[in-house]
């Protein structure tokens, strides 16, 4: 008892700043949960949905070097499971309205949280069936063939008329407004992924990253660690998909585009492949910036009608933003750093040491 | 057979499939030269032969260029296109991890995507038709239009004649020692960047010539027309082994006839249309990863 009250005490002793910084922000959350309106409230539960699936992302091609571009496809699985099961069965009909929803499954309701996990379990059991054949093989077979699926997938939601309703979508999906749901996910996978990255899972990750081959001749299972990963990542871009259903209260194909993948790859670019602090710093740059920079979508307002601002510009700019990090940054904010009070401490100082020398430093450090 | 097919009808597919698969054929040439020299997937390739579509769309019917004179000036814009693209986006990567190269391939899609929806708008364009080229005629019962003979043989002619300079040239040697060890290559004397270039203006070229023919099969033009397309001929090129130009020809044919032929004997099943390549790709990657023409790879150290 004792013994336990005493390393509870060093590891607070030796993590008190992370405890505080945990402590503020979940007084943080709690606060905004009460205070912010439903703009503001929408615009960060998306910011902690993209945290999630976009840390899910860099998993597997941050960490472990893999390349999957199966995203909208995996959260377009974990929302229709949370659709099709959590809304009400009385306005079932309603909803179906061009063909009846199918009997074995019209009488089902499930909890959010059920569905929520049965929509993370159901992208496990499609990533497996995709990355049997691909993850074996060396080379980019899974960018395409996860690319592909999530096309697939979309085709297939749209002709399944009795179970997804088509292209008209569901509607009336019981929504969650409480910050709490997507925040506290986010954390759950943060701490997931955190552990995940520094036990030995992780490192076999980072060797496949680094050299397969070497990986091999020291003993790591190719296929099934990259298996793992893969895995893992879906069900993670699952559970964000279900969120995401429940967040918008509507799900149809369109929302599922391949572009949608694009996000998560700009943002974990920009954040940097291989940080996890670096991708939750980017999802909110990310995510926030996609809404501040709405005007460019705007015809201008005043005075000059200038046909340079109108619809599409705004993707425009994001693609110019992550051809620039791809060309010029190729490290991304972070790097493969993580955002610790150490790191913090080490930059403060090399700005402090920069900053007296009174002379531009030869060395490069960038952000 | 199934039940109210016909002999005319079949041979009717078969003459659709055709042309669909030199289609994609055309296309899958740039993704599968650009793999074998690279080792890149060129996710951009789609994208230009959208571009190639909009090149034609604006010098038929904005500019009402005669058709000769447009089809000269897409294919040479597309060229272009194709070029700096490379010299843009992937020469400064060649150094870089190979997942750099892999965004920055899809960052041009993305790219080109959207400054393609922010120029012409995201609403697809009419294509003006050609009547020569639609008006079908007749033979046995028969009703073909002549576009879908015209496109195999175009695609005919060009795959003899690239792999005519393939096999049988200096430049085509280059690419070919490029494509068995870059390295090596590179010792020997051979201009590694020209030849990356020349493949990518070649691999330009088909797609405007494919995108062309399309145009004139499928009149209609949009931002997002070089996606579903792309990834389809990308599959073909793994079909047929990648980095193989038969192959890719051959992987191509096959996805035509095989898209073509479900939905005439499957009617039903016209919706997942797009969905068979990707089984097709499934099943390959499963039993025959190196595809139907390529040669077993040994990793090295």
């Amino acid at each position: 008892m004792n013994e336990t009250q005493n390393n509870l005490g060093a590891y607070l002793k030796l993590h008190w700043k992370t405890a505080v910084f945990l402590v503020v922000l979940l007084i943080g959350i709690g606060l905004a949960d009460i205070f912010v309106d439903s703009y503001m409230r929408r615009l960060l539960n998306l910011c902690a949905i993209y945290v999630i699936v976009s840390l899910a992302m860099n998993l597997v091609n941050g960490f472990t070097g893999q390349f999957s571009l199966g995203q909208a496809g995996f959260m377009a699985i974990g929302a229709y499971t949370v659709a099709i099961f959590t809304v009400p069965v009385e306005s079932r009909a309603a909803i179906f309205y061009l063909e009846p929803m199918a009997p074995f499954l019209a009488n089902i309701q499930l909890p959010f949280v059920v569905a929520l996990i049965l929509g993370g379990l159901a992208s496990v059991v499609v990533a497996f069936f995709i990355g049997s054949p691909c993850l074996r093989l060396r080379g980019d077979y899974l960018a395409i063939a996860t690319l592909g699926f999530s096309e697939i997938i979309r085709i297939i939601f749209t002709n399944t008329q009795s179970i997804t309703n088509g292209a008209l979508g569901i509607k009336s999906i019981p929504t969650i407004s409480s910050l709490w749901w997507t925040y506290g996910t986010a954390l759950l996978v943060i701490i997931a992924t955190i552990l995940l990255v520094y036990s030995s899972y992780g490192r076999a990750f980072k060797a496949i990253r680094e050299d397969e081959i070497a990986a091999e001749a020291m003993g790591v299972g190719l296929f099934k660690t990259k298996m793992t990963s893969f895995l893992i990542g879906a069900f993670f871009t699952g559970i964000g998909g279900g969120l995401f259903a429940a967040l918008l209260g509507t799900v149809d194909p369109k929302q599922f585009y391949f572009t949608l993948t694009y996000n998560f790859l700009l943002i974990i670019v920009l954040g940097g492949m291989g940080s996890i602090s670096g991708t939750i710093i980017a999802s909110f740059l990310v995510t926030l910036g996609q809404e501040a920079l709405r005007f460019l979508d705007e015809p201008m307002a005043f005075g000059l009608d200038l046909p340079i601002f109108r619809p599409g510009l705004r993707m425009v700019v994001f693609s110019f933003l992550l051809m620039i990090i791809v060309l010029f940054y190729r490290k991304g904010l972070m790097g493969t750093n993580e955002l610790t009070w150490d790191f913090m401490a080490q930059k403060f100082q090399s700005i402090k040491k920069k900053l007296s020398r009174k002379k531009t430093s030869t060395e490069g450090g960038g952000k | 057979m199934v039940v109210g097919m016909t002999m005319e009808t079949f041979l009717q597919q078969l003459i659709n499939g055709l042309s669909l698969g030199s289609l994609y054929a055309l296309i899958a040439i740039g993704y599968t030269m650009v793999y074998g020299i690279l080792r890149l997937i060129n996710f951009a390739h789609g994208d230009i032969f959208m571009m190639a579509a909009y090149f034609t769309y604006f010098g038929i019917a904005v500019f009402f260029l005669p058709w000769y004179v447009t089809f000269i000036i897409t294919i040479g814009l597309t060229i272009l296109l194709g070029v700096t693209i490379e010299r843009v986006a992937y020469r400064p990567l060649r150094d870089a991890p190979k997942t750099s190269l892999l965004i920055s391939a899809i960052g041009v899609s993305f790219l080109l995507e959207n400054v393609a929806t922010y120029l012409f708008s995201g609403k697809p364009q009419a294509f003006p038709e050609f009547p020569l080229l639609t008006t079908p005629f007749f033979i046995g019962g028969l009703s073909i239009q002549p576009v879908s003979i015209v496109i195999p043989i175009v695609a005919f002619i060009l795959m003899s004649a690239l792999l005519f300079m393939i096999n049988k040239t200096k430049i085509g040697m280059a690419m070919r020692a490029v494509a068995v060890d870059y390295d090596t290559a590179k010792l020997m004397g051979i201009k590694i960047n020209g030849v990356i270039s020349s493949t990518f203006a070649i691999g330009s070229a088909l797609a405007a010539v494919g995108a062309i023919l399309w145009c004139m099969k499928y009149p209609s033009v949009l931002p997002l027309m070089g996606v579903v397309p792309g990834l389809k001929c990308f599959i073909a090129a793994v079909i047929g082994g990648i980095g193989n130009v038969k192959g890719a020809v051959l992987g191509g044919l096959i996805l035509g006839f095989s898209e073509v032929l479900m939905v005439a004997f499957f009617p039903a099943l016209t919706g997942y249309r797009d969905a068979i390549a990707f089984v097709i790709l499934i099943i390959i990657l499963l039993f025959l990863p190196n595809g139907l023409l390529g040669k077993k790879q040994v990793e090295k150290v």
